[in-house]
């Protein structure tokens, strides 16, 4: 039987590389629903990713598809964008490629507002390398770089992004998919930067090196950890520890990286001379 | 000889803005940077420029991003261009990799200073030739062009462009401080009188289109982003599809098709010029501002009866090895002077075979030299 998945994928590229229960899959399934139901014609799609599991996303679908250097899609994609501003692109990146090596480039690509529609996968861990804690895991969890637990304060993406001028940020969950669903499909129909958090599972390093060996003690832990946002405004600060708030954080308007510069082609051609 | 006058377009420029005004009459639509001297100046000339002629500049936030940048619009359909200097030229190093296995045309100016590190931010140097052929990590090809005068700052980096185009694959440019901030007479050629290369496009259905299967000259066909054509890019080696291939014999075409396509133009791309070479028993070998010197050196050497002659390099990768190998036949004495303790004369030792001398001349105290030094050097070695 024929689904909504297989009109979007490069079958050559299956089976993906991911491991058995990892909650990459779960995200390009989400992403994908998001693009059918806004119905974008492929050929206008650009999708850039980084170095790391989520970022083989772009290799299993079926647009122009662009698998960079660690860290540095979003500028990759910037580049796109600015060269071609009808194209519709789309960042896939990890939490380690998005919030270490590429943090620079994150909250740029948000102080500009440029019309890209960023997804984090956010597994708390580097997995490709084989379980190394990451600018986003949790202060006290396990890593292979952590082995007597994680000293490090982890960042809190939706505030960085909402802080730095993005104007859509959101969380969700591979555990709450449709919710997820339907964040990625307001953020990539939202014009200016937006930013979805995906909070997802590792199962083979973060799980195992965290107690939770199977994926679904995992995804039982991701649900755990999670609260709507009604529920969390109504949390005193103590109960939201080790908590994170998903949903809608933000969506505002704001011109565009693109519009503003239309506006600087303009300005310069009417001055005239060759100053 | 009134209407020839006319035709012409004299200008007094900047070296850093012929560079500028070459990329424009190239086809340069796209400009990402970040400030650092010696090069900034083609930064704001661009700035000013681009967005007169419908194109775009970004300043970005780092040198890193600069490159990514400049090979994602490049992709998207867009001449490109970035120009820095030696500590922003280490850290384009890694994307300036992905242009190389991707064969993404775009041009890279480095305006070169005194290293290493923050070295001499305004003074010359030629430190940096090694790297622009070895700086990103794997082993690939690079093609490097080194003007010495304004004027051909400005025909050379059309010419980056065009191979940039022609070959698909990124092209770096060498300018030292001295001739980036040097200003001097350059004629500005009409567009029609220019030869511009754009990257050749696939004449094939979407269906049908490999985009990294070579036509006969090595070189695939390139579709821009967004014109129909659906495929992969990805910096690990991949097949003609653009899809990471582990296949061992995949994997050698790949890297040798890389190398080759550079390896059998390279008649067309090594571009040098002799001067008063023909009965020449010393040769000098420069680039750069350095040949500015050696061509003087020439002259006072020959006004005291010395047959000397100079060999300049404007293409410096890949390095001119059979001219130097004929010379080396020819001369008993090369002497290479350069403002680096010995890069290029470990290219012309190579080159030349044991069949004459060859001797450094390197000067680093970020003062430039002068010919009045080269000629010392030849008296002393005779």
């Amino acid at each position: 039987m024929k689904t909504i998945i297989d009109n979007y994928i490069r079958k050559e590229m299956f089976p993906n590389i991911w491991c058995p229960g990892c909650g990459n899959g779960i995200v390009l399934g989400a992403i994908i629903r998001a693009i059918d139901e806004l119905k974008w014609d492929k050929n206008e799609i650009v999708a850039v990713s980084g170095i790391g599991c989520s970022s083989r996303i772009t290799g299993y679908v079926d647009f122009c598809t662009m698998n960079t250097t660690h860290g540095r899609a979003l500028p990759f994609a910037t580049g796109i964008k600015m060269a071609n501003p009808d194209l519709k692109v789309i960042v896939v990146m990890g939490d380690g490629d998005c919030s270490a090596i590429g943090g620079n480039h994150f909250i740029h690509a948000a102080r500009r507002n440029i019309d890209l529609t960023a997804i984090i996968i956010n597994n708390m861990i580097y997995g490709m390398t084989g379980g190394q804690y990451s600018p986003l895991t949790p202060t006290g969890k396990f890593g292979s770089t952590a082995p007597y637990g994680n000293i490090d304060q982890s960042f809190d993406l939706a505030k960085l992004a909402t802080a730095a001028g993005a104007s859509y940020v959101a969380r969700g969950t591979v555990y709450n998919v449709r919710q997820s669903t339907s964040l990625i499909k307001k953020a990539l129909d939202k014009k200016g930067f937006s930013v979805v958090e995906i909070i997802s599972d590792c199962p083979v390093s973060y799980g195992k090196m965290n107690k939770m060996k199977s994926p679904v003690d995992m995804l039982k832990w991701i649900k755990d950890i999670t609260v709507s946002k009604k529920i969390w405004e109504g949390l005193s600060s103590d109960e939201k520890k080790g908590k994170y708030m998903v949903g809608e954080f933000l969506s505002k308007d704001r011109p565009d990286y693109t519009e503003l510069y239309e506006e600087i082609i303009k300005k310069a051609q009417a001055t005239g001379g060759n100053k | 000889m009134n209407n020839l006058k006319k035709k012409k377009n004299i200008k007094l420029l900047q070296g850093n803005e012929a560079c500028a005004e070459g990329a424009l009459l190239a086809g340069v639509r796209f400009f990402a940077g970040y400030p650092i001297t010696p090069s900034s100046e083609i930064a704001e000339n661009m700035a000013r420029k681009l967005p007169k002629i419908g194109g775009k500049f970004m300043q970005m936030e780092d040198e890193i991003a600069s490159m990514a940048a400049v090979i994602g619009a490049s992709i998207a359909g867009l001449k490109s261009l970035t120009a820095t200097s030696g500590p922003g030229m280490c850290l384009k190093q890694e994307n300036l990799g992905f242009a190389i296995i991707n064969e993404i045309p775009c041009v890279v100016v480095n305006a070169q200073r005194g290293g290493p590190s923050t070295g001499l931010p305004t003074k010359p140097s030629q430190g940096d030739m090694m790297q622009a052929r070895w700086g990103t990590h794997g082993d690939h090809p690079i093609i490097a062009l080194a003007p010495s005068t304004v004027n051909e700052i400005l025909t050379l980096t059309i010419k980056a462009f065009n191979f940039s185009e022609k070959y698909r694959t990124p092209v770096i440019l060498l300018l030292d401080e001295v001739i980036a901030h040097m200003r001097e007479k350059v004629e500005i050629p009409a567009p029609e009188d220019i030869e511009v290369i754009n990257r050749k496009k696939p004449t094939v259905p979407p269906e049908e289109y490999l985009p990294f299967k070579p036509d006969e000259d090595g070189v695939p066909p390139m579709a821009n982003f967004g014109e129909g054509y659906r495929y992969h890019i990805t910096g690990l080696v991949h097949d003609y599809k653009g899809l990471p291939t582990s296949n061992s014999q995949e994997i050698d075409a790949f890297i040798r098709r890389l190398h080759n396509k550079i390896e059998k133009s390279i008649k067309d791309i090594i571009i040098i010029e002799r001067y008063l070479l023909d009965d020449a028993k010393i040769a000098l070998i420069a680039y750069g501002s350095v040949a500015r010197a050696a061509e003087r050196t020439v002259k006072l050497a020959r006004e005291e009866g010395l047959k000397v002659g100079l060999l300049k390099l404007l293409t410096i990768w890949p390095f001119c090895s059979e001219e130097v190998n004929k010379l080396a036949q020819q001369v008993d004495l090369i002497i290479v002077p350069e403002m680096n303790l010995g890069q290029m004369v470990l290219e012309v030792e190579r080159a030349s075979r044991g069949k004459c001398r060859v001797v450094p001349y390197g000067r680093v105290d970020g003062e430039l030299i002068n010919p009045i030094e080269i000629l010392g050097k030849i008296q002393e070695e005779i």
